[in-house]
């Protein structure tokens, strides 16, 4: 059976026909298109799926399609400025060598705009803890964490 | 041009895309016509395939297609090669048992591939690859290397009997056995080399597509070495001439080894897509990736080593056997051979080695090149040695190795290879200052004052990378060269696109090489673009594992540029009016020495694409160059960290207090993308030791086969790490480099249980060292 869920996706209003066991993260990727995000896992470990829902960071890959009826979902083609410009947390990752391969960064970026914004000077401590659901085989975590301590502190300064 | 660019901390080109999503990795390449793959996997260790019915699957909604062995057997499709021929003790060549596409008659892990099945969409594929009913024969399965030659043991291949590939020696063991009986004093240590699933973050992907206006296939792949993929899949596998099959292995989400490989599933994807006249993708969930991607280390090593009073190293004996799983897979012979024995000299003048390997198959997922690929196996036998040798002789762990280390080079090993430059008492100095060994002491008292009890270990390592000098890995066995391509297309403007055979899945070489380009032709680094991971784009490439990237491929482009270079300078002497000895070329402008004649890069480039004022009778139009470049040794990178570890004793929590990591890479091009690499590999080196293990039950069913038991390293289980570099540049490549990427994983696990077993006080600890196995050795010690 086929159903519509209609959400607002990056700003733009969407209706998209899928099954019911239809999973968000499949609506994101192959009806949408937006590749961004991706599927690291299938056991919600990896976070590699991570989107903002309602301002909230989410695994994509653990919601139906049909619970994100009627909510605002930003994925990370949403997260930069209308004219590229990166997002302060995404050029901290940049500027702090905060991603390798790039397969884990989306997850991770959107993860972190989530955390700093209710902690703007974030411990070492604080931020580990917060990776909790997010995978890096890359890095070693080291410039990540560096990262969004900057990157967190960016976001306050710019407020 | 402004300040030089190699050395300079450049952000990262690629990061831009990645940071937006605009990455494009395999699973995002969706084709017009796509249709979708799922296979049909063994539940067990060890059957026979009794019979395959598709009847059901055939009915299923959205089913295309469907293929079993018989289909493949029938198309005349071959099995997946080995790249590397082990000769055994007697001479004889390693047995090497059909490693099919998809299973003949037998399954032999489980997760080995019994069928694809073909559909509209994924979700429907997956319905009708439930719906195949298979009839299996179960079978006993022998799961642990070190039982799998024991009378009576389940045999998986007819041509291999004791389920044995080869027994493989280096040294002479004679020699070794004299030395040791006049040892002073001999250490002796018995240990795992703990199974590991490498998990690249991006799973395997594979999408094959066919096109019968031209009678060309293309493979898009999550690949490390696209052009090695077609080779093997092409001349080995399918029988298909090159030219017709294009691979492209566009963003790829990591690899660490284990995208090196030729995989069923690459080879299955690309013949159905003709088959059914549509592309064909199959993504790998993670669950498969656990069962199906190469597995790396699994050995089981008795070590031994003889020292005089003073505590000179002697001789040192080694006998391992190596789990290479089910099959051979591409490289799985060469790593506990090649990889593995001809490291165990290490950083010490240790007159004689003798090694023996026994590779055996076991009712496992194939084993292969897992990130460091021999050379952590080895340098965790050396430098749990030493470091216990000096326990057990009361000297300083630092000191022991002080007396051993070598000094002078060229130094020729007792194991084959001959290292070219080094210096080990400059890292081990550098390392000591930054891990303030002089204060563990004063720590330590402070970690016995909580109750808590606190260690320190070093490894201090070596790996021979910038993999290989062809004609040396020719003799050793290798089936395929080793050298890489460059080429370097300057365009009409002066803004340059270089295709190099190196492939990037997370290393960086879009800034890197590009650093290296700007740098010696003196443009802009924003002038200068990589490209890399399509066959038909790239001359031809081996691809990147070895840490060969900069150290092989790197060179190629250099040599390129050189001949660039080389060009540009008759045409600006053509243009100046000048004698081209009078010309030389300084950061991208051509001068006439003692003149102020001169001609920037891009206006001489410009005269090569618009040549009306040009040396025709002397030179063709154009500036374009390329260059094979096939190292003449192996780069030998070689450093010491230093771990400190607190552990509760209460909890057996091991916690890694410092972590020193001091490196000699040669000369570096971009330090932030260096230290990256250190911190990564650091990463799953402390994983090995600390977290990581494969498991199997004893009827082959992996109990490890998602992130839910398999425990990757998360950022709550590593510090901050304390990395620096000393510099030996390499002498016989022009950029003095020597590779970083596998480093980390290389010397951090003996580190780690150095420091483990020092802060336990105990001889022996199994990897890895989870709380309940620290727990377990430290209450055996007390009930002791």
């Amino acid at each position: 059976m086929a159903v519509k869920v209609s959400l607002k996706v990056n700003g733009k209003s969407v209706v998209a026909e899928v099954e019911e066991r239809t999973l968000l993260v499949t609506v994101i990727r192959e009806h949408l298109r937006l590749t961004g995000t991706h599927v690291g896992c299938d056991t919600a470990q990896c976070g590699a799926c991570t989107v903002s829902m309602n301002g909230r960071a989410v695994k994509s890959c653990s919601m139906l399609a049909m619970q994100a009826e009627g909510t605002e979902v930003m994925t990370i083609e949403g997260v930069a400025h209308a004219d590229g410009t990166l997002h302060p947390m995404q050029a901290a990752f940049k500027e702090h060598h905060g991603l390798q391969c790039g397969f884990c960064t989306p997850g991770m970026v959107i993860n972190a705009i989530d955390f700093a914004k209710h902690h703007p000077d974030p411990s070492e401590q604080e931020i580990r803890e917060a990776l909790e659901g997010n995978l890096c085989r890359c890095t070693g975590y080291h410039n990540i964490v560096k990262a969004i301590g900057a990157g967190a502190r960016a976001m306050a300064a710019s407020k | 041009m402004g300040a030089p660019l190699i050395g300079a901390r450049v952000e990262r080109k690629e990061d831009y895309r990645f940071l937006t999503g605009a990455g494009q990795y395999t699973d995002d390449v969706e084709l017009p016509r796509q249709s979708y793959a799922v296979f049909v996997r063994s539940p067990h260790a060890h059957a026979i395939l009794k019979k395959i019915s598709l009847d059901q699957a055939r009915k299923a909604p959205g089913f295309i297609a469907a293929y079993t062995g018989e289909d493949f057997a029938a198309a005349k499709l071959g099995g997946l090669p080995c790249g590397w021929l082990i000769t055994d003790v007697n001479g004889q060549p390693m047995k090497e048992p059909p490693h099919p596409c998809l299973a003949q008659g037998k399954v032999r892990h489980v997760g080995d591939q019994v069928a694809i099945v073909i559909a509209e969409t994924s979700a429907q594929a997956r319905d009708a690859a439930e719906l195949v009913a298979v009839d299996y024969k179960v079978l006993p399965a022998v799961v642990d290397g070190a039982k799998a030659r024991a009378k009576g043991a389940p045999q998986l291949h007819d041509i291999a009997p004791d389920n044995t590939c080869y027994v493989w020696a280096i040294g002479d063991k004679a020699v070794a056995d004299a030395a040791f009986a006049k040892a002073a004093h001999v250490t002796k240590l018995e240990f795992i080399n703990n199974r590991l699933i490498p998990n690249a973050m991006e799973p395997r992907v594979a999408n094959g597509a066919y096109s019968r206006a031209d009678d060309s296939y293309t493979l898009y792949v999550a690949s490390q070495n696209p052009h090695v993929e077609r080779l093997l899949m092409t001349a080995f596998v399918m029988g298909l001439p090159e030219h017709k099959v294009r691979v492209v292995a566009g963003d790829v989400g990591g690899g660490f080894g284990s995208k090196i490989y030729l995989y069923a599933e690459d080879v299955a994807v690309t013949w159905a897509a003709k088959q059914v006249n549509r592309p064909v993708k199959w993504t790998s969930d993670r669950s498969e990736a656990f069962l199906t991607d190469a597995h790396g280390r699994d050995h089981h090593t008795v070590a031994e080593l003889a020292m005089d009073k003073d505590g000179k190293f002697l001789a040192m004996r080694v006998k391992t056997t190596a789990n290479v799983g089910a099959y051979l897979s591409t490289f799985a012979s060469c790593v506990p051979t090649i990889l593995y024995a001809t490291l165990l000299a290490g950083q010490y003048k240790t007159p004689v080695i003798h090694c023996e390997v026994t590779a055996v198959f076991t009712n496992t997922t194939p084993v292969d090149a897992y990130r460091g690929a021999g050379r952590p196996e080895a340098t965790y036998v050396v430098e749990r040695l030493v470091e216990t040798a000096a326990r057990e002789m009361k000297l300083d762990p630092a000191e022991i190795r002080r007396r051993n280390f070598i000094t002078e080079f060229p130094y020729q090993t007792p194991v084959a290879l001959q290292y070219d430059i080094g210096d080990y008492n400059a890292t081990m100095d550098a390392a000591q200052q930054l891990a303030d060994v002089a204060g563990f002491s004063k720590r330590k008292e402070e970690s016995v004052k909580k109750g808590k009890l606190r260690g320190l270990g070093y490894a201090a390592y070596i790996e021979a990378c910038g993999i290989a000098p062809s004609a040396v890995a020719g003799s050793l066995g290798a089936r395929a060269g080793l050298f890489e391509a460059g080429e370097v297309r300057v365009h009409p403007t002066g803004s340059v696109t270089v295709f190099t055979g190196s492939h990037s899945h997370g290393q960086g070489h879009e800034t890197t090489f590009a650093q290296v380009v700007a740098d010696r032709l003196g443009i802009g680094i924003d002038s200068v673009d990589i490209v890399h991971g399509d066959t038909s784009k790239v001359l031809f490439g081996m691809g990147t594992y070895g840490s060969r990237s900069i150290a092989v491929g790197g060179t190629a482009i250099v040599k390129a540029l050189d001949k660039i270079v080389a060009k540009g300078k008759k045409i600006a002497a053509h243009l100046l009016e000048a004698a081209e000895t009078d010309v030389v070329y300084d950061r991208g402008i051509y001068k006439v020495a003692g003149t102020d004649k001169q001609k920037t890069f891009g206006e001489v480039a410009f005269a090569a694409y618009v040549p009306h004022n040009y040396p025709h009778d002397k030179l063709e139009p154009g500036l374009n160059e390329n260059a094979f470049y096939d190292p003449a040794n192996f780069t030998f990178p070689a450093g010491t960290y230093v771990c400190e570890v607190e552990v509760d004793p209460e909890t057996g929590v091991v916690k890694i207090d410092k972590f020193t990591a001091v490196d000699d890479f040669g000369k570096i091009i971009n330090p932030m993308i260096v230290e990256g690499q250190v911190h990564g590999g650091l990463t799953q080196g402390i994983g090995q030791a600390l977290t990581e293990s494969c498991q199997y039950d004893a009827t082959g069913q992996l109990l490890t086969g998602s992130f839910m038991d398999y425990c990757l390293p998360r950022a709550t289980d590593v510090p901050f790490y304390q990395v620096d570099t000393r510099e030996t540049p390499c002498t016989h490549n022009p950029l003095g480099v020597k590779g970083c990427g596998e480093a980390g994983a290389i010397g951090a696990p003996a580190a780690l249980m150095n420091a483990i077993t020092d802060a336990l006080g105990v001889k022996d600890m199994p990897m890895p060292a989870t709380p309940q196995a620290v727990w377990k050795v430290l209450n055996n010690k007390q009930a002791a």
